[in-house]
């Protein structure tokens, strides 16, 4: 059963949507002491990086305990941005911290029509092999509609260029993250959460054992 | 690189589509969410619902309509057409809208859209501008374009940007049906005043119309009703031709 976090940052219709079709097993649990019942972890959200407030404290503190534990974690679009240290956007507010960077603005250029938010389809180019990018075919195009993006670091498995280059797919472990929709990006977003899905059926499984060696 | 979308917009009235020509005379179309499914499989970008009756009655339909399209396509959906207040915006993105689109309430009432923008995000709210030609620039109008806004297009785009508009939608209603081309001149107008992209719609016609709007034209994304509905003019081959002359383009 995966926790799929509503904090209330934006609308989860066509994520719920999107692991409905999946076959997926998800359930939105109303407090954190809950997460620790579910087999993984998605963080969805859109909007001001401000409402990842709403996460801070016990929330946090669970989700990162989940992690420890190697708990499966996705996070879409804000939610991935909540993986690294912090945003330029809300810099009051702390990220998880599970991948190391802040997240900037993206740089417009009036001049030459490179608009900012970063709003339709934008093609992935793939930097090593990310387990969450499995059997989609070279430059696929998703949906992104964002303003702010996390730098490319060692974690990013592809990256996007609008004007500039940023991480639109992170992994390391048992955390993922994607910048743009995958519940909006047709048939390559579903192969991306499908992909998750086989990772946390597969992750989870190496973790329970982990844990009944300790 | 950001490629430019294609957008296939389905005026929907009692649960189907339907398509008028300049703005009126109204043909059947079919069922939404088959009509939404087909273009998806033919690599549709988004798809926008437009509630061209906006009855009360109408609106539990057009509920039931976003549904049934929401659970049959994985791509961006926006819905316009007599959203006046928050409650209908939110009524539409509950059913699974990802976008508003507003017209005459963003006018008569422009604080809706920074209300929305701050509920939903600035992504979330289309603001959408019908015009017509007037000397040297572009007169606004509201209710389906039967009332003079005594506003002009350029400014009015610039305004609602500033409010929190995530996107513009333009149409023009000199072109819309006419399948004579989009008003390149005036897209390009709307475009280079504002940061956020413009969609261009009404006037779209064959393959070169889009290449035109991209290129001449500035638009971010065009939208087109008539000529994907009749198999006219399939995405696909839209897609190719626009991909062969160089604009960017997904390709399925």
């Amino acid at each position: 059963m995966i926790a799929l976090i509503d904090y209330g940052a934006g609308n989860l219709t066509s994520v719920r949507k999107a692991l409905t079709a999946l076959g997926a097993d998800f359930a939105t649990p109303a407090r954190p002491e809950e997460c620790a019942r579910f087999s993984a972890v998605i963080v969805p959200g859109v909007g001001n990086f401000a409402a990842t407030s709403a996460l801070v404290g016990p929330w946090r503190d669970t989700i990162a305990e989940s992690v420890r534990r190697g708990t499966p974690l996705l996070g879409i679009c804000l939610g991935m941005q909540w993986l690294f240290e912090g945003s330029d956007e809300a810099p009051e507010v702390p990220g998880l911290g599970v991948l190391e960077g802040r997240v900037t603005r993206l740089r417009g250029d009036a001049e030459t029509g490179l608009k900012i938010p970063h709003v339709g389809w934008n093609a992935l180019d793939f930097r090593g092999t990310g387990r969450i990018l499995a059997g989609l075919g070279p430059y696929p195009h998703v949906y992104f509609t964002h303003s702010y993006a996390a730098p490319v670091t060692d974690a990013c498995v592809a990256a996007t260029t609008h004007g500039e280059t940023f991480a639109a797919v992170v992994e390391r472990g048992n955390v993922f993250g994607v910048q743009f929709h995958p519940e909006k990006s047709s048939d390559a977003g579903l192969q991306i959460i499908r992909n998750f899905l086989d990772l946390t059926r597969s992750l989870s499984t190496s973790a329970r054992h982990a844990e009944a060696e300790c | 690189m950001l490629t430019k979308r294609i957008i296939a917009c389905m005026d929907v009235r009692d649960g189907q589509v339907v398509k008028g020509v300049q703005f009126q005379q109204l043909r059947h179309a079919g069922d939404p969410a088959a009509l939404a499914e087909r273009y998806n499989v033919e690599g549709i970008d988004e798809v926008v619902v437009l509630d061209i009756t906006a009855t009360l009655e109408s609106r539990q339909a057009l509920a039931r309509t976003i549904s049934a399209v929401a659970h049959r396509i994985f791509l961006p959906l926006t819905v316009g057409g007599g959203i006046r207040k928050e409650d209908d915006a939110a009524a539409a993105i509950d059913a699974g809208a990802d976008k508003v689109s507003l017209n005459t309430a963003a006018l008569s009432n422009p604080t809706l859209i920074t209300t929305l923008a701050r509920r939903y995000g600035s992504q979330a709210v289309i603001v959408a501008i019908d015009a017509k030609r007037r000397g040297n620039g572009f007169a606004v109008y509201v209710r389906s374009g039967t009332s003079d806004a005594a506003r002009d297009a350029v400014e009015w785009a610039r305004e609602a940007e500033s409010r929190g508009a995530g996107e513009i939608l333009l149409t023009s209603m000199d072109r819309d049906g006419t399948r004579s081309g989009f008003d390149c001149e005036m897209t390009a107008a709307v475009a280079n005043a504002v940061n956020i992209p413009v969609i261009a719609s009404g006037g779209a016609g064959d393959l070169e119309h889009f290449y035109d709007v991209f290129t001449h034209g500035r638009a971010d994304a065009a939208l087109a009703a008539s000529i994907f509905h009749y198999d006219d003019t399939s995405v696909s081959e839209l897609k190719k031709y626009l991909n062969a002359r160089s604009i960017p383009i997904r390709m399925c």
